[in-house]
């Protein structure tokens, strides 16, 4: 427990950021010239601080997997970002925003860095308009907002159903400004294998070029992950097929502890899963729920056409269930509520396995043109991929994995347990708590980037000013260099029979089914055994084809796979130990007698940090305490 | 069904290619263009073979990664879809298929159908930004910009950056790309200070890097993802003259 | 002003300028003609007004250079494009994206260019230092064009050469009007439609008009 300094400011709750920002210490323009930081990953999160870094005169080393930094995943969140600008005079308010992220979140995020990622929201919204970023605008010239999830004020900008594109261009912007000015050298194509540690600071990353298969050195005074969260390890999930947890992998096994890993959000609007062959789930934005609504047949099993079931023989359940919040209440209710209605055989579809989104009476309502405004781009994209035109006929969607609230433990610096290793965006576990609102990713990968850690790193990079470049040259580089040339040539020399994507299919299958939506101790013990064998079972038969030294798709996904293994199995143990139901965290052992999420704050209101302490080893717990001294933990109800 | 697929293969970037045929059975029409090369792919791997090289990521239309030129159109069949969005409904039973990369002397080929297009980032640099740093800017609300104009800007500005608009192109121009970018920033009073600058220094740039010139012939429009307009590229030549008019 | 003219699109305004001069040339050219059909008297005054008319002798060295800076741009952008892409497609399909004209522009005015200079040899050479025949207008003496060529459009591949020309042209311009308006910058998505309809509307006049002078002097021929 010791080992978890969260360094909270003193002072009241709504003064704690300013206090810090006038305390911490500043590193003069010269100095930050001499300084080097690492940035890994090129999202949201990534670019804004790239951006920002460079603007105050650090030399940013950047780095990404992909061919360009404009394609990190940010790219594809869809609904929107939000602030507490209070534009529509809703009575919105930091407080209230803080609030409700924190009750989203079941009460198991840090109230200091929640409250400081609403203060800066607006601050965000501020810059990423002055960006250049297209926020939807009403016809007074003035920006939009729309609700969103699992509150009731409107408080979300977006731009239609492309939020986090148009975000993440606007920081791609900035970044690129700074690579044309020299102040940042971009390294494509790299996938990061490994944290350098010297003299217990974190100095440098090992990387692969994945063009030419080189495994290089990179130094630095300081790293920051920004490499983004770890829902692939579903195998099928809304991110991209690339998304990794290699790199925050690699810095939890160098002594990073990982935080809350089995806090995954799965989203309840993803298009289901079509075929067999299918490689990832497409998310339909939250943003749909605004104005359509959920439903399965009463009947068991009704085969009959969605129009044909009169609006009497629909369950709209939902609205029945959550009469408050009805089709808005936040995602993981969302989420289990569907599952809930499947697994009791009302699910439609061939497989039964989804359920209606029904716009008829949005636009009956509104009209056809103003649907089309909103969500144009979305319903284009549902009927690209199922044939089925959503104006005429309801959509059809299922949970799927989608983000992961877990992540490297930060303190109030953003700095893991690692001195100078940070972790920004989703890498990191610190505001979400248990579960994400929507439109929360972008705003605090956008505050973190932006805002907070241009200013907290300043307080660690003041004591390197005197530290000089930092060398490639070191025993520690050569270690770590060779480490990871090792662990790639193990993977080769398997030369098994089974592709790495039946494997990872197979381990996204225990996880979904096991450590899912709906979790139990059985099931998550169970789950660590097969995790365990199939991991043996990869080592010892899995085909990578070609060569370490030139392009290697395989090779990638196998280095992925490899750390799923691993992390799934701590997923698990964290799942096990958290007894109760929070959030995305549902145990069936912890449940009401309606069926919600029964939380169990006497005993575990605390963030569940692990600590990797060699192969073959179990992790340790160490767990950082979680105080509320501004809001009074509610049950979470949204009925 | 079955398929027959031509597929330009190459090592890396110094070798030759050439075109491999693979005759691809069991394919379904539920599965997306990449999903069926996935598919192609586990068969390779499973009988020993190479796996062919494409780019891929978001598989949903907006990151831009996937960049195939197949049967003479990128992006394949029909219009407003991305490699990924395509699905095989599109072909039937028997149908040839030839798979190439995006041909462009700045995109030069890294592997298979890999095409190096770090060419974009460049023309970015040179201009595709608003300077405004963290902290200096004013409070949103404060710049008022007309709804027309903001959306049309956002139309510019859903771009993302696959380079079908080069691969189309019969002189491999990549003025659409840098149109979207220019006329998306000069709608916004934001962005107007610097727009003249910005069109001339992108547009510099585009030609240094040995993309040709427009033709407005109007492939790149009508193979664009996105459905950006010539219209943006109206606007980038108005900048730019401008920018003449000013030195 | 040198950045200006070293870029791509500094070059192609030149080009667009250039070629909007053409196109209003071509107006006022095939106005000319036209009175070939009223007849040897109208048509050899409109001639004569023509060749004395002052603005017109100031106009003649300028559609000259219009003509060098046409040619002369196109073929280097032209020949510029042509290494941006070294290894071509296997195969490619542009039949729903792009029209024929467009893509070739550069072939269409080459065979423009041959005609050109067919034409220029018959006519202009001619009127300008060859032996030509004067009549009498009421104390005027005025060149007998019309004579001349009436002598040339009795021949009927002549005629079909002429004819060719003149669809060539119409192409040409089919892709080559609204184009250069885009070019430089005098369009957007209402405009683009509006000067599609009237790029096609006046190819067509071109076409059609510079096409009906010589099959009007064959079928009078024949008749």
């Amino acid at each position: 427990m010791s080992k978890l300094k969260s360094k909270i400011p003193e002072g009241p709750l709504a003064e704690k950021w300013t206090r810090h920002k006038n305390s911490v210490k500043l590193v003069n323009p010269a100095n930050k010239a001499k300084l080097d930081i690492i940035v890994v990953g090129t999202g949201l999160s990534g670019a804004s601080a790239i951006s920002t870094l460079a603007e105050l005169g650090y030399n940013i080393k950047a780095f990404c997997f992909q061919d360009s930094p404009r394609r990190a995943h940010s790219v594809a969140a869809q609904g929107g970002i939000n602030a507490a600008k209070n534009y529509k005079n809703d009575g919105d308010s930091v407080f209230r925003l803080f609030n409700d992220i924190l009750k989203g979140g079941d009460y198991r995020s840090r109230e200091a860095n929640v409250y400081r990622a609403a203060e800066v929201s607006n601050q965000t919204i501020d810059q990423l308009v002055a960006a250049g970023v297209p926020f939807a605008r009403e016809y007074s010239g003035y920006l939009d907002n729309r609700s969103f999830g699992g509150v009731q004020v409107s408080r979300t900008f977006y731009a239609k159903g492309q939020t986090g594109q148009q975000c993440l261009l606007g920081a791609y912007s900035g970044m690129i400004r700074q690579i044309a000015k020299g102040k940042v050298t971009m390294y494509n194509r790299r996938d990061m294998l490994d944290l350098v540690i010297i003299d217990g600071k974190a100095r440098g990353i090992i990387t692969r070029n994945l063009v030419t298969g080189e495994i290089e050195r990179h130094s630095a005074h300081a790293v920051v992950l920004a490499s983004g969260g770890y829902g692939t390890i579903y195998y099928l999930s809304t991110l991209a097929v690339g998304s990794n947890a290699t790199a925050a992998w690699a810095a939890h096994k160098k002594g990073a502890f990982f935080s809350n890993p089995s806090f995954v959000q799965i989203h309840p609007t993803s298009i289901p899963q079509l075929n067999d062959y299918q490689a990832k789930l497409t998310l339909m934005s939250e943003s749909l729920r605004n104005d359509g609504r959920i439903w399965v047949p009463k009947k068991k099993g009704d085969k009959r056409h969605p129009v044909d079931i009169p609006k009497d023989e629909r369950d709209y359940y939902l609205e029945r269930r959550y009469p408050a919040f009805g089709n808005l209440v936040p995602r993981d209710v969302a989420s289990r509520a569907a599952k809930e209605r499947c697994d009791a055989g009302y699910g439609v579809g061939e497989s039964g396995l989804s359920v209606y989104l029904d716009f008829s009476r949005a636009i009956e309502r509104l009209g056809k043109k103003a649907i089309e405004n909103k969500y144009g781009n979305l319903f284009e994209m549902y009927e690209k991929i199922t044939g089925i035109n959503p104006y005429n006929e309801p959509m059809r969607i299922y949970p799927a994995g989608h983000y992961t609230m877990g992540g490297l433990w930060v303190d109030y610096n953003l700095m893991t347990t690692i001195p100078g290793l940070f972790a920004i965006g989703e890498s990191n576990f610190s505001d979400h708590g248990a579960n994400r609102l929507g439109a929360g990713s972008l705003m605090q990968c956008a505050g973190d980037g932006y805002f907070i850690l241009p200013v907290t790193i300043g307080d660690y990079l003041a004591d390197e000013i005197k530290t000089p470049k930092i060398s490639t040259d070191s025993s520690e580089f050569d270690k770590a260099e060779k480490e990871s040339h090792d662990k790639l040539s193990k993977l080769m020399a398997v030369n098994g029979t089974q592709t790495v994507t039946s494997f990872h299919r197979r381990l996204g299958r225990i996880m979904w089914d096991l450590c899912g939506m709906v979790r139990n101790e059985k099931g998550l013990k169970k789950a660590m055994k097969e995790i365990a064998s199939l991991r043996e079972e990869f080592w010892k038969d899995v085909k990578i084809p070609g060569t370490i030294d030139e392009v290697n798709q395989e090779l990638e996904k196998a280095v992925k796979v490899a750390d799923f293994m691993e992390l799934g199995k701590l997923m698990c143990q964290d799942a096990i130990n958290r007894k109760e139901s929070c959030g995305a965290h549902f145990r069936e052992e912890s449940q009401t007698p309606e069926g919600e999420a029964q939380r169990i704050d006497d005993e575990y209101s605390y963030v569940a940090s692990w600590e990797y302490l060699g192969e073959g080893n179990d992790h340790a717990l160490h767990q950082e305490k979680l105080a509320f001294d501004n809001v009074k933990m509610q049950e979470r109800s949204y009925k | 069904m079955e398929i027959k697929l031509k597929i330009w293969r190459q090592k890396n970037a110094t070798s030759e290619g050439t075109f491999i045929d693979y005759i691809l059975t069991g394919v379904s029409e539920e599965m997306s263009f990449l999903e069926m090369l996935d598919f192609l792919n586990t068969t390779l791997i499973e009988r020993g073979d190479e796996p062919v090289a494409f780019e891929h990521d978001c598989r949903e239309g907006i990151c831009g990664s996937c960049s195939l030129y197949i049967n003479g159109r990128p992006h394949g069949p029909g219009n407003l879809v991305t490699t990924c969005e395509l699905r095989m409904t599109r072909f039937k039973d028997g149908d040839n298929i030839v798979v190439e990369p995006w041909r462009a002397k700045s995109f030069p080929v890294i592997k298979d159908l890999i095409a190096d297009r770090s060419a974009f980032d460049k023309i970015m640099e040179a201009g595709g930004f608003i300077s405004v740093n963290t902290g200096s800017a004013p409070e949103a609300n404060s710049i008022p910009i007309m709804k027309e104009a903001s959306d049309e800007a956002f139309d510019a500005a859903t771009c993302i950056g696959c380079g079908a608009c080069v691969a189309a192109c019969k002189n491999s121009s990549a003025m659409l790309f840098v149109a979207a970018k220019v006329s998306h920033l000069a709608l916004l009073s934001q962005g107007r200070a610097e727009s003249a600058r910005r069109a001339r220094a992108m547009v510099t740039k585009m030609d240094e890097l040995g993309f040709g010139s427009c033709t407005n012939t109007g492939a790149c429009e009508a193979e664009c993802p996105k459905g950006i307009s010539l219209a943006h590229i109206a606007r980038l030549n108005r900048e730019f003259l401008k920018a003449g008019i000013k030195s | 002003m040198s950045s200006f003219i070293n870029a791509s699109v500094g070059k192609k305004f030149l080009v667009s300028i250039s070629g909007i001069f053409l196109i209003t040339f071509l107006a006022v050219h095939l106005t000319v003609n036209l009175f070939l059909l009223a007849g040897q008297e109208s048509y050899n005054m409109a001639a004569h007004f023509m060749a004395t008319n002052p603005a017109i002798k100031i106009m003649e060295p300028l559609l000259a250079l219009g003509f060098l800076l046409h040619i002369g741009y196109s073929a280097f952008l032209t020949f510029t494009n042509r290494d941006t892409r070294p290894l071509k497609y296997a195969m490619v399909d542009q039949k729903e994206t792009s029209t024929w004209p467009s893509r070739n522009m550069f072939v269409l005015g080459t065979l423009i260019f041959i005609f050109l200079v067919l034409h220029l040899s018959n006519f202009w050479v001619k009127m300008k230092f060859g032996e030509m025949s004067y009549i009498d207008y009421g104390g005027e003496m005025v060149q007998d064009a019309y004579s001349l060529i009436k002598a040339k459009f009795v021949i009927w591949w002549y005629v079909i050469i002429y004819i060719a020309g003149a669809v060539f042209l119409g192409l040409h311009l089919l892709h080559g009007f609204q184009s250069a308006f885009q070019t430089l910058g005098l369009s957007n998505q209402l405009w683009r439609k509006r000067l599609m309809i009237l790029g096609t509307a006046y190819s067509i006049i071109i076409a059609t008009g510079f096409s009906i002078i010589p099959i009007y002097f064959l079928v009078n021929a024949f008749l």
